[in-house]
């Protein structure tokens, strides 16, 4: 015998499909950009994606095009952010080393307030370029979820190693100085 | 006594700059802040994210405000200057007039539960009309003669 679903059974259906829908949206919106993992898992240098930013402790606005010709060791960061604080001593004994030789930190700092970003600046005695991304909106482009991340842009502006998690001595020795010494 | 009289005429010129300051400082208190601020970082408000260092951080912050008398809306303000608009956890706070999005953020939860009312007014009519409009009572019946309801009410649904 065929039986009809009732109108009440149809809009349970529909508002059931309904929210599968939002939530496949939902997960898929969500969902971070790896496209530079898998680029470097395939051994390529992605161009890495534009930034341009407030400076963080003064006027008018830097980029990551400024540095072009340079190792650039970009570096997303916050002040309430633990792990932040055992890496930034080794960011600022690594951009001491690779100034003369073309290259240098880029710091990003992240969803943070100014004064907390300009006190953990000067505690850890950090001279290398900030940046202060207010809204968190460059962090989709590079695919950061956690923090700290680093991206390894080489001089030609590509992205040639990336850290998802806070960088040591072994990796910026691996994937930072080689590249100073490229052209 | 003459002493203790100058003592407290000092004590009260003391207190009224402070009685005058405390007048004009507008009011405000944490609480009344984090649910309607969001911790960017913990994607919640303010007040759900108890855990998160970005959470204790930002709340230090408001509380620095609060205690410069900073009203609620000037600390908002400042706020979104930190963390931009997207820090303000209420619909239609971030540019101060009202977009679609801030419209349907009221208007869907509004409809949904319009529809939802409908339905159970309409399930409850159709089951009061099945069952006869009388509630089921306990008559007591011996167990044969349910049984054979039961088996008369297979055969109608045909199951």
């Amino acid at each position: 015998m065929r039986r009809v679903l009732s109108p009440v059974s149809i809009a349970v259906l529909c508002l059931l499909a309904g929210l599968l829908v939002l939530l496949g949206y939902g997960l898929a919106s969500n969902s971070p950009d790896r496209s530079i993992d898998e680029a470097l898992a395939r051994g390529e240098r992605e161009p890495a994606p534009a930034l341009d930013l407030p400076v963080l402790d003064g006027e008018g606005s830097g980029s990551l095009s400024d540095h072009r010709g340079k190792v650039v060791v970009l570096n997303f960061w916050g002040s309430w952010c633990r792990p932040c604080r055992n890496e930034s001593p080794l960011l600022q004994r690594w951009h001491r080393r690779m100034l003369p030789k073309g290259g240098t930190v880029l710091g990003v700092d992240i969803l943070d307030t100014t004064p907390d970003a300009l006190a953990f600046i000067e505690r850890y005695d950090l001279r290398y370029p900030m940046l202060k991304d207010k809204d968190g909106d460059s962090l989709e482009s590079y695919g950061v979820i956690a923090y700290p991340e680093t991206f390894v842009i080489d001089r030609r502006g590509r992205i040639a190693a990336a850290q998802r998690g806070p960088v040591d001595d072994e990796f910026m020795r691996t994937e930072v100085a080689p590249l100073l010494g490229e052209s | 006594m003459r002493r203790a009289a100058a003592l407290m005429v000092a004590a009260c010129v003391l207190a009224l700059p402070t009685a005058a300051i405390a007048q004009n400082c507008p009011r405000t208190t944490l609480a009344d802040i984090e649910d309607e601020v969001m911790c960017p970082v913990c994607g919640t408000p303010l007040g759900l994210a108890s855990e998160s260092p970005q959470a204790e951080r930002e709340r230090a912050y408001i509380e620095d405000l609060i205690g410069d008398c900073r009203s609620k809306e000037e600390i908002k303000t400042a706020l979104v200057s930190q963390f931009g608009d997207d820090v303000l956890a209420l619909p239609g706070d971030a540019s101060g007039e009202s977009d679609l999005g801030d419209v349907l953020v009221y208007l869907i939860p509004a409809l949904a539960l319009l529809a939802a009312a409908a339905g159970i007014a309409f399930a409850t009519v159709r089951w009061r009309r099945r069952s006869g409009g009388a509630p089921p009572q306990a008559t007591g019946e011996p167990a044969a003669a349910g049984s054979a309801r039961l088996d008369a009410d297979l055969d109608r649904y045909d199951l």
